[in-house]
């Protein structure tokens, strides 16, 4: 029935006695809904008081056309005008009858919108809330950590030994070889920039302190941990989230594992343990970065690089900048375990956690790396 | 029932890689007006055969006409109207998550059709009240709804266009028997009034023996059709496990104490 070659329905109207008559006729289907709106509108009943509608002669009614008849119906007897159907078939009877049912009900088929201010405020206040929530779930979270964490000294059986090598090797060294690239692009970069500005004092040689201070206790630290949070605690919330979706973790609830400790804990652990391993191989290689540029470009030798560095950096500053590394870990894996466990349902919902892991724990590192100058500065370190 | 079949398969060949293929000379006519469901072991090839008919899937050897019209020859302008005459629910509904019900159904409308959104609107009412959903459904998303509703909200999205063939992935699938036997009578009342031709892939034996007018069992790489009764007396071992099981013959028996038994 390939409606498009063929003719549209039609209608044909006129009077007896007193009663309007319609005849339908032809094919009433969605695709001539236009000439089929543009038919009705012809129909002519004026002064009528009841209008015999005969569709005999339709050869094809589709809901489309139904609707559309159902419609003039229902126009006629806002009117005050009766209607009399003659010629249906049963099927087609039964389609006008469906048509009636789609009326009785008038919901929006949308929400209703509301002011643009208010729905501002609305978004504003709801959101702000949400973080609120949130702040305290994470907490929350945290102390659930350290209360497994703690009876794990208790049932060191328990702890899965297993599962955290396997970790420290995914989070570790399957990141060495794009971390040492990034590091070591990181320390030219900073040198090269460095000596740029400081050339102008004839102070190149403070390069080297440049180098030392903010790769050791800044920069290396922070590089790594936005890359572990985008590499390792994405895959994190993705692993735990799948398996939300797929059940699992009701599965290991219902065998009488908890997730804590399987899934949360070895995480963590991992983490802790391998990303101050990290930043010490990233502050190595951002240092050999530096060295390599200062040997090409400044004329210093490796020496001479070696003795400015020693005055330059003290074992504090590095100290300082390994001590954060833990922390940073604890952010990353709390943050990532705990979106993965609130997966709910769908995989659309994975995604949506997974971005928001880690925007949140790179958020939460550099946000605890400030808290962390703040009380270094205070206690004059 | 007269007239040209709505699906004509001839000599479909599907092979995966250069393992031996799944359908090897398959044939099979679906005839206008009818509900053919599809039957078969798993890793028969029920899914694959209705993705090939749907033109999803190249046919590996053999042709494949859906109403006249071999799809996956048409260019995609071509392939555009023989698309707006079918309907296909899959398993779960295959709704747009991003999307409300109604949008969801507005969508075929603004794909194929240039219409009043005001009548789309109610047209979109219409279909919704079909597939008995309540209204306020339209403006929910699917995420909110239950398996049985998102079902129905797919089955109001692939009647949008009210089209020639309808195809249903496990349309009984995930649902408790009450709703499973709710659902046959809608495919079924759906069918009649808006003289559909039905094909489904299904499990059910309830669905066979309460609306399928011809069965089509996929065994040996090809297809066996018939009517309930002709399938059932076929001697093949797959058939007769498959009919005089326990969960078959419950089903079946309480087809003929409904009366609907031929």
């Amino acid at each position: 029935m390939a409606d498009e070659r063929r003719a549209p329905g039609w209608a044909q109207s006129g009077h007896d006695g007193a009663a309007g008559v319609a005849t339908l006729g032809g094919r009433w289907t969605l695709a001539f809904v236009p000439d089929l709106e543009a038919a009705l509108a012809k129909i002519d009943v004026k002064g009528a008081r009841n209008v015999r509608v005969d569709i005999a002669s339709i050869e094809a009614l589709d809901s489309g056309g139904a609707w559309l008849i159902y419609r003039q119906f229902r126009r006629w007897r806002e009117a005050g005008i009766d209607i009399e159907l003659a010629g249906a078939s049963d099927a087609q009877a039964a389609l006008l009858e469906r048509m009636e049912a789609a009326e009785e009900e008038r919901k929006p088929l949308a929400r209703p919108f509301e002011g643009a201010f208010r729905a501002l405020a609305e978004r504003a206040g709801a959101n702000t809330i949400a973080l609120l929530r949130e702040a305290y779930a994470l907490l929350a979270f945290l102390g659930a950590v350290v209360s497994t964490w703690g009876l794990s000294w208790y049932r060191p059986q328990r702890v899965r030994l297993t599962s955290i090598v396997h970790h420290i090797e995914r989070i570790g060294i399957d990141a060495l070889p794009i971390l040492g690239l990034l590091s070591f692009l990181i320390g030219i970069v900073l040198a090269f920039q460095g000596a740029d500005q400081l050339r102008a004092y004839g102070a190149e040689v403070f390069t080297v302190n440049l180098l030392g201070v903010s790769i050791l206790r800044e920069i290396g630290v922070l590089i790594t941990s936005i890359l572990v949070a985008g590499r390792t605690g994405s895959a994190f919330t993705a692993e735990i989230g799948t398996m939300k979706v797929n059940q699992e973790i009701d599965a290991m609830r219902t065998i009488g594992l908890d997730p804590m400790e399987t899934l949360v804990l070895p995480r963590l652990i991992a983490l802790a343990i391998a990303l101050p391993l990290l930043v010490f191989y990233a502050n190595t290689m951002a240092l050999i970065g530096g060295v390599t540029l200062s040997l090409l470009s400044l004329g210093l030798s490796l020496e001479q690089f070696l003795e400015q560095l020693s005055t330059a950096v003290s074992l504090s500053t590095y100290v300082i900048g390994l001590i954060k590394a833990p922390v940073f870990a604890v952010l990353i894996g709390l943050v990532a375990c705990y979106e993965g466990l609130k997966v709910s349902g769908s995989a659309e919902s994975v995604g949506i956690h997974t971005t928001r892991s880690v925007v949140k724990s790179i958020f939460l590192v550099i946000l605890a790396d400030a808290a962390f100058s703040v009380i270094f500065s205070y206690l004059g370190i | 029932m007269s007239g040209d079949p709505v699906i004509r398969v001839r000599g479909l060949v599907t092979r995966f890689g250069s393992s031996p293929p799944i359908h090897d000379g398959l044939d099979l006519d679906v005839k206008r007006g009818e509900i053919l469901a599809i039957v078969g072991g798993s890793g028969t090839g029920k899914s694959v055969l209705l993705r090939t008919i749907l033109g999803l899937k190249h046919p590996d050897g053999g042709t494949v006409e859906v109403l006249g019209e071999q799809l996956d020859k048409l260019d995609s302008m071509a392939r555009a109207p023989v698309l707006k005459r079918m309907g296909v629910l899959f398993q779960d509904g295959a709704l747009f998550s991003a999307l409300t019900v109604a949008q969801n159904i507005r969508l075929p409308f603004n794909e194929h059709m240039k219409l009043d959104p005001k009548l789309v609107g109610q047209l979109i009412r219409v279909k919704l009240s079909m597939v008995g959903l309540p209204q306020d459904a339209g403006a929910k998303f699917p995420s909110e709804l239950s398996g049985g509703m998102r079902k129905r909200a797919g089955l109001a999205r692939a009647i949008a266009l009210d089209p020639d063939v309808l195809f249903l992935d496990e349309p009984t699938a995930g649902l408790d028997p009450i709703g499973a036997a709710k659902f046959d009578s809608l495919i079924r009342d759906l069918q009649r009034s808006l003289a559909l031709s039905v094909v489904m892939i299904t499990h059910d034996v309830d669905t066979l023996g309460a609306i399928a007018d011809r069965v089509a069992v996929l065994i040996d790489k090809k297809i066996v059709v018939g009517t309930l009764d002709e399938i059932r007396a076929h001697p093949h071992p797959w058939i007769q496990e498959y009919f005089s099981g326990p969960r078959g013959r419950a089903a079946l028996d309480s087809r003929r104490l409904d009366g609907r038994g031929t």
